[in-house]
């Protein structure tokens, strides 16, 4: 919402200064956005008398001016080069001295020689100052001005321009009216009646208007109110008007349809004029129907749909009700007689047709907001005077169809309340006060205020919104603070286990050596569908998606995560080690949002360092890698890490015999590991070899807490442990941890430890076959164990490694 | 019975021996001659039994004498060749001390500043006794819009450039939530007053320029109870900001607004100043748009089945990237999802860099 101070001062009798204007509408909840004075551009601009004027010795087109001129504080003869046809003796204009800013282009002035004559300075084109278009020739000024007279005082250049932000709740300020009362409510000065004169009709319109509404759509447009005006005389607006308009942004059209925008922004009012001699028939207001189309003002044909409304004569659709008019109805300056309409449409109704129609404007905008109904047919008053002031006519009585709707509300306020919800102590009279400056009506019978809401508010439902009102007019910042009291001496912990693994499972991770990323929830199509989502599931596809390359809820961190590698190796880093903690999605539903700790490890970023170093370079990533970070972080996570089950089943984006997935259980996946898939990386063209871990933290179960927070006790043998290795030569199927468990399975009394120290493949053992090592601890409970007790358990570890693997001791 | 043995003789030439011996092994030599099974001094202590007692009577000190002088000489000796091994080992024994090492893994590993912040913010409100809540992206119409006050169809829900998925069946249609109050209400619904909480987590508009990306994070609290008000709302974003900042005076500066879930609604400026592209908080004479907070409206107190003659409270809502970018001097958001190394090694923290109000937030 932009005016100027000029425009303000119609509405507000004021003496307070710009600032504090300014600073008064910012507090009161109007954001001022932009304050542009026009005459802080044109300051070293003033007017300029040509003395001589002369042909340039080297230049037909141009011409030597002899000039006096305000320059640095006194008035000066000087020597300009002049390209204007008009430039001639004797005349006054606008100048621009040495070092002046030109408006339309940014140059600085220097002085200078033009085709070898010396220039110092510039008379000024309208165009080089942003007055206008008109660049044909310099500035001539009428009238008699002094030289070195401001240019901005002589061009009228002097009315600051103020733009706020009206929030939504707002539609009384979209007009400057508005904007006054509450400046005037704040002290600011006192609001001008705005009052409307009814103007008498001499005759009836021959042109009826009618509502045509089914019986529940009634509210989309309850009253119609409009007039004839005849014999008006068309053309330009005043100047006052013209300049008004233009400092705000709008071009002027004809006085006709600057009245109706200049009540548009003045009292928050759309009106609509139509050609009476255009029109057939009478006008009314119905649903649109399927196959009507509208040429709307902005030149552009509309298809009508069923649930608009559209304002219709018995021809044709005339225009979108609170929206756009029609082109082919619309008022040129050759007409005569012409129809006024001030109607009130409703606000969802007019946000729905604008948001369909994809129309902007300055109707749509108020009306959807909510316009004043009650100042319908004042609204139309204001119109009728201001036409007959500007083009002359006769009017016609005013008709209207419908009745005003309804929108008076009483509201017991309880002034305590203030206090209550605010901690201001405010006086019930200063309350009153505030609201009855407001328009509010306020009765105070005692107890609690009886209020009224004007018309202008359908904001305002209920005492909370009133302590509002009373808060931002008395000044917010009056509100002092006041300590939250502290609900326990020592602060209790407040992250749930779930929050803690999130925060734990980064910090993890980062010590790791990896790089924490944060990337897009949504990722295109194509890469979703590598990770198992896409279109597959469709409710997790944006039905606006800001572009192609995001408009599918991500089913897997990896997709960023093998991105952003790809973004980093065109940077020249090809060794990436990265995570991200987050969300992905498996459905729409809140179930179906999960947390992942996802990374990758690609190039030669290995958990031990990267790159070429002289205690011996770093080879490329392997599977296993993702693996000691996933066993990494789950162990920091507190998950039981000897219940896993790990098998080489992972989704199809992790290489078929490189990976695994971790189980608690037989349906519980903790997570998977393991090298990409190279069709994965072909896909989103990043070399690898690429390794990556997925752990879904949510999916650990968690610990039971436990009464006491003792620990076990620690029960310590002063029997030494002994190491016994044993070597089994197996057939390649055979895994690890099927040797491994069969060991520890062997003797569950004296074996409490079992590592595997070997793996040897090929060689001697010949095709299909390897060498397991493994370290057997046994830790003696009563006694020291005898040779023969120590032969009995290494039988028995033999003989069980031997039964579940189908191997035999390597001798 | 033999002559006397030239002792002094013996002793002589096997000090001179121990005094030669350049190694272990040599001196070992001279001490089984000398002291030996069969070595000459035990030749000799050997003989003192066929002594007669005053022949013993002189000859056992002489030749004890003798034996523990030799001892004494063998256990010097054999000290000062080990001392000297020593030294011509450790001096053969030389490293270029400036010889790199590889970068620790803890030195490398880097923590997003979003992450920091939000740990950094959930300490400070940890203490003042604020839980945390979360809830999911993806949300109904009704939670995010029509439970908090934003009626259908109204135009302050065009304020929020929602991202929609398709419609359903039934026509419903979930989006991406604009803003982290629907957390709020799921969080009321599900418990009594009072309430004191703070809400973190991405969101969502379809909006994209130097400023805004089309994800985002907030972090939202809300007290709920009976005589919380204004006030309290102004001591605890006062308290909160000169926590986060980390400066000694923070100034706010209420201005009235409109959102609507609170009533009064209003933004806050803090006092700052700008001095190129930094911004200091706590000093200067500008004012920077912070956050956005009110008193709960309500229609939202109700909607969530509370009382809102008996409860009321405030809601707050700030960006967790904005207060990142304005705390660490970071000069673009969209950044932040760019996951460019360069960046996150530069503007990341490390993983042990915890903030605690016990260390202080930042190190």
């Amino acid at each position: 919402m932009k005016f100027t101070l000029s425009w303000l001062k119609r509405q507000l009798d004021t003496e307070a200064s710009l600032d504090a204007i300014v600073d008064r509408l910012t507090m009161l909840g109007l954001e001022v956005e932009a304050v542009e004075d026009p005459a802080k551009k044109l300051a070293v601009f003033s007017v300029a008398k040509v003395l001589e004027a002369g042909p340039h010795p080297d230049a037909d087109k141009l011409q030597v001016l002899k000039v006096e001129a305000l320059v640095e504080g006194q008035v000066k003869q000087l020597q300009v080069v002049c390209g204007a046809p008009n430039a001639r003796a004797g005349m006054t204009g606008i100048f621009a001295p040495p070092g002046a800013t030109i408006p339309v282009n940014g140059m600085v002035l220097k002085p200078t020689k033009i085709r070898g004559v010396e220039s110092n300075g510039m008379m000024c084109s309208e165009r080089e100052l942003e007055l206008s278009e008109d660049h044909e020739g310099i500035i001539d000024l009428e009238g008699d001005w002094k030289v070195g007279t401001p240019a901005a005082e002589v061009l009228g250049q002097n009315d600051p321009v103020i733009e706020i932000a009206i929030t939504p709740n707002r539609p009384d300020c979209l007009g400057v009216h508005g904007v006054a009362r509450d400046l005037a409510a704040a002290g600011l000065g006192r609001l001008r009646d705005g009052a409307v004169a009814p103007v008498a009709g001499s005759f009836e319109s021959p042109v009826r208007i009618e509502l045509d509404f089914p019986a529940d759509d009634e509210h989309v447009c309850p009253v119609f109110a409009g007039r004839l005006i005849r014999g008006v005389k068309n053309g330009p607006s005043p100047e006052w008007l013209q300049k008004l308009l233009k400092s705000v942004g709008l071009r002027p059209i004809n006085a006709l349809v600057d009245v109706t925008n200049f009540i548009s922004l003045d009292r928050a009012r759309p009106l609509h004029v139509y050609d009476a001699a255009k029109l057939t028939g009478n006008i009314r207001a119905r649903l649109g129907r399927k196959g009507e189309k509208l040429l709307a003002l902005d030149g552009k044909t509309y298809d009508v749909e069923p649930h608009y409304c559209v304002i219709a004569d018995d021809a044709k659709v005339l225009g979108f009700g609170g929206v756009m008019g029609g082109e082919e109805s619309g008022s040129t300056e050759a007409t005569v007689d012409v129809f006024v309409e001030s109607a009130y449409f409703d606000p969802y109704r007019t946000a729905r047709t604008g948001r369909d129609t994809g129309i902007v404007s300055d109707a749509r905008y108020r009306f959807e907001r909510g316009v004043d109904p009650a100042f319908v047919v004042p609204g139309l008053e204001l119109a009728t005077q201001m036409i007959l002031e500007l083009c002359g006519g006769e009017p016609s009585n005013i008709v209207v169809a419908g009745k005003v709707p309804d929108t008076s509300k009483e509201i017991s306020f309880d002034t305590a309340r203030i206090e209550k919800l605010t901690g201001l102590k405010l006086g019930k009279a200063e309350a009153a006060n505030i609201l009855s400056a407001l328009g509010f009506g306020v009765t105070d019978a005692g107890g609690n205020l009886s209020v009224s809401v004007p018309s202008w508010r359908p904001d305002v439902e209920g005492p909370a919104d009133l302590v509002e009102e009373v808060v931002r007019v008395h000044g917010l910042n009056e509100v002092k603070s006041v300590a939250l009291p502290r609900l326990h001496a020592v602060a209790k912990p407040v992250l749930s286990p779930r929050q803690r693994r999130d925060r734990l499972a980064r910090r993890v991770l980062a010590a790791r050596g990896m790089v924490e990323a944060v990337n897009w929830s949504f990722i295109a199509e194509a890469e979703a569908a590598l990770f198992g989502g896409g279109n597959v599931i469709p409710a997790l596809k944006l039905a606006n998606p800001i572009s192609a390359e995001m408009s599918h809820m991500r089913p897997s961190l990896l997709a960023g995560l093998i991105a952003a590698a790809g973004r980093n190796m065109a940077r020249g880093m090809p060794d990436i080690a990265m995570f991200e903690v987050g969300q992905q999605f498996e459905s729409d539903e809140p179930s179906g949002q999960v947390l992942a700790a996802s990374g990758i490890r690609r190039g030669t970023a290995r958990p031990l360092g990267s790159g070429r170093h002289w205690q011996g370079k770093a080879g490329p990533v392997e599977a296993m890698d993702a693996k000691e970070d996933a066993v990494a972080l789950l162990a920091a996570l507190g998950a039981p890490i000897q219940s896993f089950q790990i098998a080489a089943d992972a989704p199809s984006w992790y290489h078929p015999g490189r990976s695994g997935v971790i189980r608690l259980g037989p349906k519980n996946v903790i997570g998977y590991f393991g090298e990409l898939h190279p069709r994965i990386l072909d896909a989103m063209d990043v070399a690898g070899p690429v390794v990556a871990f997925e752990i879904f933290p949510d999916t650990i179960p968690e610990p039971k807490r436990k009464a006491t927070r003792a620990k076990p006790p620690l029960a310590l043998s002063d029997l030494q442990p002994l190491r016994r290795d044993f070597a089994f030569v197996v057939a390649e199927s055979v895994t690890a941890d099927q040797l491994m468990r069969a060991a520890r399975g062997a003797e569950k009394k004296l074996i409490t430890d079992v590592s595997l120290f070997d793996v040897f493949e090929g060689g001697s053992l010949g095709e299909g076959r390897k060498s397991l090592a493994i370290e057997v601890t046994l830790q003696p409970v009563e006694k020291t164990l005898t040779d023969e007790d120590i032969e009995a358990v290494s039988k028995a570890i033999v003989a069980a490694v031997e039964k579940a693997t189908g191997g035999t001791l390597r001798s | 019975m033999t002559d006397s043995p030239d002792l002094e003789k013996l002793e002589a030439e096997f000090a001179a021996a121990i005094a030669d011996a350049v190694d272990m092994d040599t001196l070992e030599a001279v001490r089984v001659a000398a002291l030996g099974k069969k070595g000459r001094v035990s030749d000799l202590m050997k003989g003192l039994g066929a002594m007669s007692p005053e022949e013993r009577k002189e000859m056992g000190p002489k030749l004890n004498g003798l034996k523990d002088r030799l001892t004494e000489a063998l256990a010097a000796r054999k000290d000062m060749l080990h001392e000297a091994a020593l030294e011509a080992r450790l001096a053969s024994e030389r490293i270029d001390v400036t010889l790199p090492v590889r970068a620790a893994p803890i030195e490398t590993g880097r923590i997003h500043p979003l992450s920091q912040v939000w740990d950094e913010v959930t300490a400070i409100f940890a203490d003042m006794g604020f839980a945390v809540e979360q809830g999911p992206d993806i949300e109904t119409d009704h939670y995010n819009f029509g439970a908090l006050n934003f009626p259908e169809g109204h135009p302050a829900r065009e304020m929020h450039d929602t991202f929609y998925f398709e419609p359903d069946a039934s026509g419903a249609r979930k989006l991406l939530r604009t803003h982290t109050s629907p957390v709020q209400v799921r969080t009321m619904e599900a418990g009594k007053p009072p309430f004191r909480f703070i809400c973190p987590g991405r969101t969502y508009r379809c909006d994209s320029d130097q400023t805004h990306t089309p994800q985002f994070h907030q972090i939202e609290g809300l007290v709920i109870d009976e005589v919380t008000h204004l006030g309290h709302l102004k001591w605890t974003l006062e308290e909160f900001l000169r926590a986060f900042f980390e400066v000694d005076g923070v100034e706010l500066r209420m201005r009235p607004s409109f959102f609507p879930f609170t009533e009064p609604s209003m933004e806050v400026d803090v006092r700052c100043a700008r001095l190129g592209n930094e911004i200091r908080i706590g000093e200067g004479d500008d004012w920077l748009e912070i956050l956005g907070c009110g008193m709960v409206h309500p229609n939202v107190l109700r909607a969530s089945g509370i009382d809102p003659e008996k409860y009321q409270g405030f809601a707050f809502g700030m960006g967790l990237d904005r207060i990142a970018m304005l705390k660490y001097g970071i000069p673009d958001l969209r950044a932040f999802f760019e996951s460019d190394l360069r960046w996150l090694r530069h503007y990341g923290f490390a993983a042990l860099d915890v903030p605690t109000l016990a260390g202080g937030l930042s190190s």
